[in-house]
């Protein structure tokens, strides 16, 4: 398995405006550039610097990330569900990798 | 994690215990440089948010007020806002007195967002305010203040 392979906890079905509650997680050491190994090396700077939630490709929460995030971001935010679609998260990293992963949702009204 | 191979030496080793061996691995991330003062981060807010008043209130933080591993604080975001397209958060922005760069993260919202709420975690080199400021629609500016004590920081040294 991918070790940076992005790991969102959020339902699958909801009613139609119902508040969403989305957990994410993805593994990454968010390596501040600061840091030395054991020989006295200065370890490179490797950030995730940007995550970005759209649904249906419309953005709908974003967050830029500093030195002061801690490794493997753990990120929980909000989100009113206007109709079924997919929501995409993407993780922007310093060396312009980006992880995407992808969630559909439904809509339940009962 | 594993691409960082840390060698120590038997003495070193010792001197460190077993224990903290894992946490050397994420542990020294400010130890080779300075850190900013509470003077910095209110400038960097200041350069965030623009040229506005900010006033205390409609932002909440939740952070623990004393913390063993600087490594990773819990931090939770509340605020006051109907969240409606006339009157929402438009960003939130953390940002630490004494880490080593002041800023720590900032979240943009949208009414779509349902409410302007976060939680993540975050690194504290050391015992710090921590401050979270709501930059809100209609372009006023709100913020709040916690402090947490950290018993081994993010720098190694409490």
């Amino acid at each position: 398995m991918n070790p940076l392979t992005p790991r969102i906890k959020m339902p699958s079905q909801a009613r139609l405006d119902e508040i969403i509650t989305i957990k994410t997680k993805v593994r990454h050491p968010m390596e501040t550039g600061w840091r030395k190994d054991g020989d006295g090396n200065a370890v490179p700077r490797n950030r995730i610097n940007w995550f970005i939630c759209r649904f249906e490709g419309v953005e709908v929460f974003s967050s830029t990330f500093h030195s002061g995030v801690s490794a493997d971001p753990y990120l929980v935010f909000y989100n009113k569900v206007s109709g079924a679609g997919t929501y995409t998260f993407e993780w922007h990293v310093d060396d312009n990798s980006v992880l995407i992963a992808s969630v559909p949702m439904e809509i339940n009204n009962i | 994690m594993t691409q960082h191979i840390i060698s120590l030496s038997r003495r070193e080793v010792l001197r460190y215990g077993g224990a903290t061996l894992a946490l050397l691995a994420v542990g020294p991330m400010f130890s080779t440089t300075a850190e900013a003062s509470p003077k910095e981060a209110k400038a960097k807010l200041a350069q965030l948010t623009g040229d506005v008043d900010i006033i205390k209130g409609r932002i909440h933080i939740t952070l623990p007020r004393l913390s063993h591993d600087g490594t990773r604080v819990r931090i939770m975001i509340k605020t006051d806002s109907p969240m409606t397209p006339d009157d929402y958060v438009r960003a939130i922005h953390i940002l630490g007195e004494r880490n080593t760069v002041p800023e720590i993260a900032s979240f943009q919202f949208t009414p779509q967002s349902g409410k302007a709420e976060i939680i993540t975690r975050i690194r504290l080199a050391k015992s710090q305010t921590i401050i979270a400021a709501a930059e809100m629609s209609d372009g006023s500016v709100y913020m709040a203040k916690a402090r947490c004590n950290i018993a081994r920081g993010a720098g190694g040294c409490g």
